[in-house]
C-alpha cells in the first residue's frame, strides 16, 4: 500500500538529503551538489505526477486510448534547463571565489572576510 | 495596440542578445536607455487602458486560455509595471557615469545585457497570468541578478552573490513544489482557472502544503525577516547602480507576487482557520521593522545601512498584509510604490557619492553637504521620506498603515509603527550629521557635484517623492481600487 507510492518516498528522501547538504556542508561545491539533488527531487516529483497508470507516451497510435500527461514532463524540461543554468552560474562563481580567496571552504572565507 | 502586454516583456528580452552582439559601452548604454524608456511608455499606456477599459487579457500565440499562456494586466499589475519600468529607465539613464566607479569599461556592455534580462524577468512576473510562467520569469530575473551582484568591485561581491544564489534557488524550488501540488490538484496553470477550481478541490491538506511552500518560497525572495540574511551583503557589494535598481524593483516584485498568489489564487481568507497567517505576518513584519532598524543605526557603511533599512521597510509592507483589511492592503500597495521611489533616489544619490569619493563608508560623506549640495539634498529628502515626514510619499503610506491598524482595532501596532519611524530618524541623522556638521577630510575634500546625468535621474526620483506626497490621486486611487478588487469587493 505504502510502497505503491514509492516514487514519492524517493522524492522525499532525495529532497531531505539535498536540503541537508546545502545547510550543513561547508564546502561550496558540496553545497551545490546538495542544491542540485534538492532540485532533482522536485523534477522526479513532477514526472511522477504526470504518469497515468497503464498510460503510454502521448503519441497517437492505433489501438491506444490511455496516455500519460505530457504537460508536467514538458514543464520539468524547462525546470531542468533552469537548474543547469543555475549550476553553471554557481560553479563559475565558485571558480572566481577560489581565485579571489584561495579557498572554497565557507569557514575560511568567513575568516578571511573578518580580517 | 493589442500586443502591448507582451511587448512590455519581449522588448527587454530581445534587447539582451542584441546588446551582447553590440558589445560597446556607449552604444549599449544608449540602447538600454531606449529599451527601458520604451518599456516605461508601454506601462503608462497599459495603465491608461486598464483604467478606461478594464483588465486586459492577452493570449500568447493566439491560444485561448486556460490552454494557452495568458498575460493578464489588471490594475495591480499595471501599477507595479509602472513603478518597476519607471525606476529601471531612470537608473539606466544614470548608469552611463555611475558604472565607471565600480565596473571596468570592457565589462559594462555585459552588465547592460544582464540589466535588460533582469528587467524582462521582473516585468514578466508581473504581466503573466500563468503560474509556471511566474517560475520561469522569476529564475530569469534571479539568475541575472546573481551575475549583476557578482560584478561588484570587491571580492566579497562574489561571496554575497553565491549566498544569494543558494537561498534564491531554494526559494524558487519551494515555489516550484507548490506549483506542482496545485497543478496536480487542479490540472491547470492559469491563475484565473486555478482560483475557480481550487475551492472545489477535496484535499485540504495538500492545498495547505502547497500554500505553505509558496509563501515561504516567495518570502525568501522578498527578504522577510528572518529570511533576510542574504540581502545586506548583496546590496552592499553589488555595483552601486545595480543596488539602486535591485533595491527599488526586485523585492517589490516579490511582494507583488506574494499578494498575487495569496489573494488572487488562494483568496483573502484562505487557511485562516488552520494557520494564523495574518498574525504571523504582523509579528514577523514588526520584528523585521525593529530588528533591521536597530541594526541599521549601527552600520558604518551607508549602502549597508540602507540595505537594512530596506528590510525594515519590507516589514511595513508585510504588516499591512497582516492587518487583513482593505486599508491594510492598500497601505502595502502604497508603500510598495513609495518605497521604490525612496530607495531609488537614495541609492542613486549614494552611487553619485561612490563615483566622486570612491566609497560609501560614513567617512566618505564627511563634509559633503557643502561639496555635493544637490546629491546630499537628495539623500536628505529621501531620508525624510523614509522617516515619513508630511509632504513626502513616506508620510502617505505610513498614514494609511496607521489608519488601517486603528481601523482594525490594533492600537499597539499603530503605536509600534510610529515608534519605528523614530528609529529611521536616527539612522538618517547619522548621515546628515557627518555630511553637514563635519568638515571635509583628506578623503573627501576634492569631491565635486555628481555628473549631470546621475543628478538628473536622482532628482526626478526625488521630485516624484515629493509630487506623489502631495498629489496622491494616482497612487491612492489605483491602490484603493486594486486592494478592493483583491479583497473580493467591487472592482
Amino acid at each position: 500500500m505504502i510502497l505503491d507510492l514509492y516514487n514519492y518516498w524517493v522524492v522525499i528522501a532525495l529532497m531531505m538529503v539535498g536540503f541537508y547538504s546545502v545547510i550543513v556542508r561547508g564546502n561550496l561545491i558540496k553545497k551545490l551538489i546538495g542544491l542540485n539533488i534538492f532540485q532533482t527531487s522536485v523534477f522526479i516529483f513532477y514526472i511522477s505526477v504526470g504518469k497515468v497508470d497503464g498510460g503510454t507516451a502521448p503519441i497517437l497510435v492505433d489501438g491506444v486510448t490511455l496516455y500519460s500527461n505530457p504537460l508536467p514532463h514538458v514543464l520539468i524540461l524547462t525546470a531542468i534547463v533552469v537548474g543547469i543554468a543555475t549550476l553553471a552560474l554557481a560553479l563559475a562563481l565558485v571558480v572566481r571565489i577560489k581565485d579571489a580567496y584561495g579557498t572554497v571552504e565557507e569557514e575560511e572565507i568567513r575568516e578571511i572576510d573578518e580580517q | 495596440m493589442v500586443h502591448l502586454p507582451v511587448l512590455q516583456v519581449v522588448i527587454p528580452l530581445m534587447a539582451a542578445p542584441a546588446l551582447l552582439l553590440l558589445n560597446r559601452p556607449w552604444q549599449s548604454w544608449l540602447l538600454t536607455c531606449l529599451v527601458t524608456i520604451t518599456a516605461f511608455a508601454i506601462s503608462v499606456s497599459l495603465l491608461g487602458t486598464v483604467y478606461s477599459t478594464g483588465t486586459i487579457s492577452y493570449e500568447l500565440g493566439g491560444w485561448e486560455p486556460p490552454w494557452g499562456i495568458e498575460y493578464r494586466i489588471d490594475l495591480l499589475s499595471a501599477y507595479v509595471l509602472l513603478i518597476v519600468s519607471g525606476v529601471a529607465a531612470l537608473v539606466a539613464v544614470a548608469s552611463r557615469q555611475g558604472l565607471d566607479a565600480d565596473v571596468a569599461t570592457d565589462k559594462q556592455p555585459t552588465l547592460y545585457v544582464l540589466y535588460c534580462l533582469c528587467l524582462a524577468g521582473l516585468l514578466g512576473i508581473v504581466a503573466t497570468g500563468d503560474l509556471f510562467n511566474v517560475f520561469v520569469f522569476l529564475e530569469i530575473s534571479s539568475l541575472s541578478t546573481y551575475a549583476l551582484i557578482a560584478m561588484g568591485p570587491h571580492r566579497r561581491a562574489l561571496w554575497a552573490s553565491y549566498q544569494y544564489l543558494v537561498v534564491g534557488t531554494i526559494g524558487a524550488t519551494f515555489l516550484l513544489i507548490g506549483i506542482g501540488f496545485i497543478y496536480s490538484l487542479t490540472g491547470t496553470l492559469n491563475m484565473q482557472d486555478i482560483a475557480a477550481r481550487l475551492p472545489l478541490v477535496d484535499a485540504d491538506r495538500t492545498v495547505h502544503t502547497a500554500f505553505a511552500f509558496i509563501v515561504v518560497g516567495v518570502c525568501l525572495k522578498l527578504a522577510l525577516f528572518p529570511l533576510h540574511f542574504w540581502l545586506p551583503n548583496a546590496y552592499t557589494y553589488a555595483p552601486s547602480i545595480v543596488t539602486a535598481f535591485l533595491a527599488a524593483t526586485s523585492t517589490k516584485v516579490a511582494v507583488y507576487l506574494l499578494i498575487r498568489l495569496h489573494y488572487s489564487i488562494f483568496g483573502a481568507n484562505f487557511a485562516l482557520d488552520v494557520l494564523p497567517l495574518n498574525l504571523l505576518f504582523l509579528i514577523l513584519g514588526l520584528a523585521g521593522v525593529f530588528a533591521a532598524s536597530l541594526v541599521a543605526v549601527q552600520q558604518p557603511n551607508v549602502k549597508r545601512l540602507f540595505a537594512y533599512s530596506s528590510i525594515a521597510q519590507i516589514g511595513y509592507m508585510i504588516v499591512g498584509l497582516g492587518l487583513g483589511t482593505v486599508i491594510g492592503l492598500q497601505a502595502t500597495l502604497l508603500h510598495l510604490f513609495n518605497h521604490a521611489l525612496m530607495k531609488g533616489a537614495l541609492f542613486l544619490a549614494i552611487a553619485g557619492v561612490v563615483y566622486r569619493v570612491g566609497g560609501s563608508d560614513l567617512a566618505h560623506f564627511a563634509g559633503l553637504g557643502r561639496l555635493m549640495p544637490w546629491t546630499m539634498a537628495a539623500i536628505v529628502i529621501g531620508g525624510l521620506s523614509l522617516i515619513g515626514v508630511p509632504l513626502t510619499v513616506g508620510f502617505i503610506s505610513k498614514w494609511y498603515l496607521v489608519l488601517g491598524a486603528i481601523e482594525a482595532g490594533l492600537w499597539p501596532v499603530a503605536g509600534l509603527v510610529l515608534i519605528a519611524s523614530v528609529l529611521a530618524l536616527f539612522y538618517v541623522w547619522r548621515i546628515v550629521e557627518v555630511a553637514y556638521f563635519e568638515s571635509p577630510t583628506a578623503l573627501t575634500e576634492s569631491a565635486r557635484e555628481a555628473p549631470l546625468g546621475m543628478l538628473l535621474a536622482t532628482w526626478v526620483l526625488v521630485g516624484a517623492n515629493i509630487y506623489f506626497g502631495i498629489d496622491t490621486e494616482l497612487t491612492r486611487q489605483t491602490s484603493e481600487l486594486a486592494a478592493q478588487h483583491l479583497m473580493g469587493g467591487q472592482p
